[in-house]
């Protein structure tokens, strides 16, 4: 590594990206943010002139599928840039060192960039039995963070698993699985949930910090409004077939074919923050709802707990797989019915013969009045 | 002795007219809820742009929903200016008087072990307890209402409510909550409608009546000539 660190452009340069290739990207980025045309300046001028930002990339209970969204994304230049221009000192998956040498560099990075890294988390982090069910070079995942937390700038939990415990936080989350920030505090903190995350996100929220210097707006989750503050449902093209109770019955009838809604097919769109609908996937090719599958909810927390995935209703917990609160619900008005019916009987047993004595007094009384 | 009936004016018109609205707008959230929930699917043929029922069974609930909440404020608020059979401490079981009523409602209406049958005025002291879980499920139904409204509104009114999604986790959480939570409504309804003929049939003080006009009848006891 050279002394003075490169700019960003100055690293795409010597990489053969033409100046061209380089504004393309710098608008592309702006409007995935959701900066207005005058602001592309903005983000120009700040990786001309920004130095890289280090940066320390951790895996923890995962399955890499951030990393490959993000290494796959549409643009080349997205994964290129960011991925040598972050400067990634450190990350388990893609770095050469191995062993004590790679240990150094995340130690190097955080004692000569205090309070300067960017510390991106793939990856929940067990809790249970004092976090033996994931340990790097003899440390467990809890205390990595920890420490790597306290001097970093900010803190960005990529997918769901760092953001809402994914899969091993499901129920019964036996290694204690918990989300980034659960685990740590007073460090500025992202949530970019996703299984994975749409990489063009994921770039996104990097050119945000990096042209910004400071972290985007957030929702009550954590969760950047540039790219979460929309349903899925709100900018899917099968809208219309909702509103028009259009809806998919079977997976192979006539209305699958005909394009209708996935509500009835246990579609989590109306439930689900996401920016599929509108980035795409794979270059902008498709995303599951034009696949013809609804969405599953995997940005949104435990949404591996509120399945089965093809209804619309989560099963009751406690009951069987099947059971909806509809169910139950139908079962509790039939027992308050019986119930009512039973004391009506009893009431009639019990308070007839009053009954009967009040009429005979008022027939009574009636007369005297009559008198 | 003979006995003479005495007219009381229990139900002050506000408490009439949000009852009622109340009910309408349960029945209404209720049965456009569980559409929602669980649409028809129409197989037709046709597109899109011909049709928005689905679109008019939302905006139904979501103006039932207002009306709702509005009437349900007016009358917590009532509960602080009207009469003494319409205050909110007597929703709230805090003294000892009350406890003791529920315990005589519990043995004599509803176990059926005494056949005197007790009379109280306004509400019964066991009623009140329900009405007032009534109104924190009421309360629940807004919360998560609202809050999931706030996703399809950039109103203030909505936004008040979106800290309910953190609190649950997520939207699904949310919205599988108030689902839960119509079957409250319609187990209370059951019951509640049910209670009010028993009371009628059983104390024949003019119970159904009362919420249309407001008055109840009761009995005194006065000296023969
Ligand atoms: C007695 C009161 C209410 C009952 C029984 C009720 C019932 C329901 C039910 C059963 C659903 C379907 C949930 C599902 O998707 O499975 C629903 C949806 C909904 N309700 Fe209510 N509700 C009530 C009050 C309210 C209030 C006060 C609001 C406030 C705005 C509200 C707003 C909504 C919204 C936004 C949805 C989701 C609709 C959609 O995304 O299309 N509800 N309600
Ligand atoms: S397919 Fe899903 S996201 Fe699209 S309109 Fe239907 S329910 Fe909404």
């Amino acid at each position: 590594m050279s002394d003075k660190p490169l700019t960003v452009y100055e690293d795409m340069k010597s990489k053969g990206y033409s100046r061209r290739d380089f504004i393309k990207f710098c608008g592309m980025m702006a409007a995935f943010i959701g900066v207005a045309s005058t602001g592309v300046s903005k983000v120009v001028k700040a990786l001309e002139s920004k130095s890289r930002m280090p940066v320390v990339w951790f895996h923890f209970q995962e399955c890499t599928c951030c990393s490959e969204s993000f290494i796959r994304s549409s643009h080349p230049m997205v994964a290129d840039i960011l991925l040598d221009n972050i400067s990634l000192d450190y990350t388990q998956t893609l770095q050469a060192p191995a062993g004590y040498q790679a240990e150094k560099s995340l130690q190097d990075v955080m004692k000569n960039f205090k309070g300067q890294y960017l510390m991106l988390v793939e990856g929940s982090i067990p809790t249970g039995d004092d976090g033996v069910y994931c340990c790097i070079a003899g440390k467990s995942a809890i205390d990595i963070v920890k420490e790597a937390a306290k001097d970093a700038k900010a803190v960005i939990a990529w997918g769901n698993c760092a953001s809402h415990g994914c899969v091993q936080g499901a129920k019964p989350n036996p290694t204690g699985a918990q989300p980034v920030h659960k685990v740590i505090s007073g460090v500025p903190l992202i949530n970019v949930p996703g299984c994975p995350p749409i990489a063009e996100v994921m770039a996104g929220v990097i050119v945000h910090l990096l042209a910004f210097d400071r972290i985007p707006q957030l929702d009550g989750l954590k969760r950047p409004k540039e790219f979460y503050s929309r349903r899925v449902h709100d900018t899917c093209y099968r809208r219309p077939n909702y509103d028009a109770g259009l809806f998919v019955q079977t997976f192979d009838d006539e209305n699958a074919k005909r394009g209708y809604c996935l509500y009835k097919m246990g579609c989590r769109g109306p439930v689900t923050y996401n920016a599929c609908a509108v980035i795409k996937w794979n270059n902008g090719v498709s995303y599951p709802i034009q696949s013809g599958h609804g969405c599953i909810g995997c940005s949104e927390a435990n949404f591996w707990d509120n399945g089965p995935f093809y209804q619309h209703l989560a099963s009751f917990p406690g009951f069987g797989i099947e059971t909806t609160a509809d169910k139950i619900g139908v079962v509790a008005g039939i027992a308050t019915a019986a119930g009512i019916a039973a004391h009506a009987i009893t009431t009639n047993i019990r308070k007839g013969k009053e009954i009967k004595e009040e009429i005979k007094e008022s027939d009574h009384s009636q007369k005297e009045d009559n008198v | 002795m003979t006995q003479t009936n005495k007219r009381i004016y229990v139900w002050e018109l506000p408490v009439r007219f949000t009852h009622w609205v109340n009910a309408l707008c349960v029945v209404t959230l209720a049965v456009t809820g569980y559409m929602i929930g669980r649409p028809i699917a129409f197989q037709s043929g046709a597109e899109a742009s011909f049709s928005y029922w689905f679109g008019t069974i939302r905006f139904v609930h979501f103006t039932a929903a207002f009306i709702f909440f509005f009437s349900f404020v007016f009358r917590i608020y009532w509960g602080f200016v009207g009469n003494q059979y319409a205050k909110w401490n007597t929703f709230l079981p805090l003294k000892k008087e009350q406890w003791v009523g529920m315990l005589r409602v519990l043995k004599i209406d509803v176990l059926l072990m005494k056949s005197r049958p007790l009379k109280t005025i306004g509400h019964n002291s066991l009623a009140s307890l329900s009405y007032f879980i009534a109104f924190l499920a009421f309360l629940f139904q807004c919360i998560t209402g609202f809050g999931m409204y706030s996703a399809m509104s950039d109103a203030f009114f909505p936004q008040l409510f979106r800290w309910i999604v953190p609190l649950m986790g997520s939207d699904f959480a949310v919205r599988q909550w108030h689902h839960i939570f119509m079957w409250v409504f319609v187990i209370f309804t059951i019951i509640h409608v049910y209670l009010v003929f028993y009371h009628d049939y059983v104390e024949g003080r003019g119970t159904i009546s009362s919420m249309a006009g407001g008055w109840k009848f009761i009995e005194e006891e006065s000296p023969d000539k």
